[in-house]
């Protein structure tokens, strides 16, 4: 990952030749109540063959970003109030709606949380896969099945011929998200967003989700953002992570650099959090309070009211999201403490 | 599916006679002597009052009466009026005008009705929503005689667009306008209804996974949306055909159509009960299959509805 020296340094403007590229984005939502912001300047990329963890709370921005960058945000109530969405260097938010369209399955594909909703409850599994080949392809009815039982296939399902005639309430929740998996990448599309993808299964069934989408990927060679707030499913599959707190990126690095050591108190938390067999009988350690109110950000760096390292500091001047070490960026005015301490 | 159906059926049997025996007792238990005025200026001679009363059985109370009337019903006979006219032949002359009047309505308040429910379900709160909120409004507040008379004298009378009433051989130009009337304030209910459904499932996730998968906008709704909205507005429209069967009285006269809805009117004025009985036998049977027919159509929307 040493080449890429300056992750989430942000707010280029300039394409660079990466495959998908967040620069700076920013989205609020305004409602009767007021205006959240939701995402305030979000920089991430992802390149082919790399999967990109985005860690973080409910509520932290991770899904807006994504649907943001799918173009499947709800406008209204949601803006997109700056910021670019590169997809091979072209900004995706400037776009017309019909290329905006194309892009979307063929050039980025999307898998959602619950595959029991996100798939139509009315029509067969078989034909909510095959439909893009006859759509996007032009395919004709025959052949599209064949293709489709082709992807129920290369996801595993067993009987693929027979479960194509089968409707979303028939199938497993495994199964069906092996579907919603098989749906996402028949127009064998370059990046895979993945927005929590294992958060509705049994855990059993979570590792072998997990274990196929990997593989695809690397068979693929797309580049994949796995959207998560479970940091056991991140350190089997992902290159890097990037944290992100109340809408933004508040640490980014490679995976072993980050589990082993830290550069954000947030991070810091988030592991520590994690229940361990030695402290069995203890109480569980948490994160102190809760994140902010979107509507009402408090001034300084977003997580001061409830970072245990708090300086007076912290509460004036929001720490900007600065490159600490090769391909590693935190958002923490001590972020060179934390990482140098033992 | 097809032990629902043997079961669905037979409760049709307790349903329709259940439903008929009421008609029955209601019409039987209305006031008043039919042989008024039926002998010209006379009152009728005591002989033939006997007469009829014998033949039928007036004198019997409403269960023999009952008893007798749907003996013969089963046998595919109706009756006849007093005047010795056959029922079963006004049902033949005056069923098929009010159906294909009902028909004709059902069609434009469907076409209308959804069209602008999906249009405004889509895009709600804009121009378009606010006129159909209120028109809607308008047309479920206006009774059927104001809306029929008004459409009568401006386009039949004044503006001589379409003819004003409907001549006997009942073609479909002459329709429209009194199938408009007829069907207008269902129209309305089902604009508003298949609005409240598009608005609702435009949120839902498939929806969304639908627009993810890059289909254009006209097939996500077409075919995605427009299938899971469906539901609310097939139960409307099948419930309102014997609705806008059983509602043509005042449309028919109006219009002078020579329909069921006169002719219940005209047995009703002159107490030929039998006739009233068997056109809305009929009529309860119309509902009655319709109501069967949505409720198979359910399962052929939604396949997560299972009859066992």
């Amino acid at each position: 990952m040493s080449e890429q020296s300056a992750p989430g340094t942000g707010g280029t403007g300039r394409p660079s030749g990466r495959l998908l590229e967040v620069d700076d984005l920013r989205v609020e939502f305004r409602t009767r109540d007021g205006v959240a912001k939701v995402i305030n300047g979000v920089t991430y990329h992802v390149d082919a063959g790399e999967t990109l963890a985005v860690l973080g709370e409910s509520g932290s921005g991770k899904s807006v970003t994504a649907q943001t960058v799918m173009g499947i945000l709800d406008m209204p109530p949601g803006f997109v109030t700056g910021g670019q969405v590169r997809f091979h260097g072209k900004d995706m938010l400037t776009m017309s709606a019909e290329e905006r369209r194309r892009i979307r399955g063929e050039g980025i594909a999307m898998i959602f949380q619950d595959s029991l909703s996100a798939l139509n409850p009315v029509f067969t599994v078989g034909f909510q896969i095959a439909e893009q080949f006859r759509v996007r392809r032009g395919m004709s009815r025959a052949d599209a099945k064949k293709r489709a039982i082709e992807m129920l296939d290369q996801v595993k399902i067993p009987n693929a011929k027979g479960r194509f005639s089968n409707y979303p309430h028939q199938f497993s929740g495994g199964m069906r998200q092996r579907a919603m998996i098989a749906m996402s990448l028949a127009l064998d599309p370059e990046v895979l967003i993945a927005d929590e993808p294992t958060t509705a299964l049994d855990v059993t069934v979570q590792a072998q989700i997990m274990d196929l989408l990997g593989e695809l990927q690397r068979e693929r060679r797309m580049g994949m953002i796995l959207i998560t707030h479970d940091l056991g499913v991140v350190a089997d599959v992902a290159d890097r992570i990037a944290v992100m707190y109340a809408g933004r990126i508040v640490e980014e690095a490679d995976v072993f650099d980050l589990y082993a050591k830290p550069a954000h108190p947030y991070t810091l938390g988030l592991l520590d959090s994690i229940p361990r067999l030695d402290e069995k009988g203890q109480e569980l350690r948490t994160i102190k309070g809760l994140p902010p109110n979107l509507m009402n950000i408090p001034p300084g760096c977003p997580f001061n009211p409830r970072c245990p390292m708090a300086q007076p500091v912290c509460r004036e001047k929001v720490p900007p999201l600065l490159q600490i070490g090769a391909g590693r960026a935190s958002a923490c005015h001590f972020a060179e403490e934390l990482v140098n301490r033992d | 599916m097809g032990r629902y159906l043997v079961r669905r059926l037979l409760q049709l049997v307790p349903v329709f006679l259940g439903t008929t025996f009421l008609i029955y007792w209601l019409v039987w238990s209305v006031p008043g002597d039919p042989f008024a005025g039926k002998c010209g200026e006379r009152t009728c001679p005591p002989s033939y009052v006997a007469a009829m009363t014998a033949k039928f059985q007036l004198d019997e109370n409403v269960f023999v009466q009952y008893a007798t009337y749907m003996k013969n019903l089963l046998q595919g006979d109706f009756g006849t009026t007093y005047s010795g006219r056959s029922i079963n032949d006004i049902i033949a002359t005056a069923y098929p005008n009010t159906l294909k009047l009902a028909v004709v309505a059902l069609a434009i308040e469907a076409v209308i009705g959804l069209t602008a429910g999906v249009l405004t379900g889509l895009r709600r709160n804009g121009f378009l929503d606010n006129l159909v909120l209120v028109s809607t409004l308008f047309m479920i507040a206006l009774p059927v005689f104001v809306v029929a008379f008004v459409l009568q004298w401006t386009l039949g009378l004044q503006l001589k667009i379409v003819s004003a009433t409907v001549s006997s051989e009942m073609p479909f130009s002459e329709l429209i306008m009194p199938g408009f009337v007829l069907g207008s304030a269902s129209m309305a209910y089902i604009a508003r209804v298949a609005r409240t459904s598009i608005a609702e499932n435009r949120r839902a996730d498939y929806v969304r996974t639908a627009i993810a998968k890059g289909l254009p906008m006209r097939r996500v709704v077409g075919v995605h949306l427009l299938r899971n909205s469906l539901i609310p507005v097939v139960t409307l429209l099948g419930t309102d055909l014997g609705a806008l069967m059983g509602g043509a009285i005042v449309t028919e006269s109006i219009f002078t159509i020579n329909g069921i809805g006169r002719e219940v009117y005209r047995s009703i004025v002159t107490k030929e009960s039998a006739t009233v009985v068997s056109i809305v036998v009929v009529l309860v049977l119309v509902y009655l299959l319709m109501n069967l027919l949505v409720d198979l159509l359910y399962a052929a929307l939604d396949p997560r509805i299972r009859y066992e």
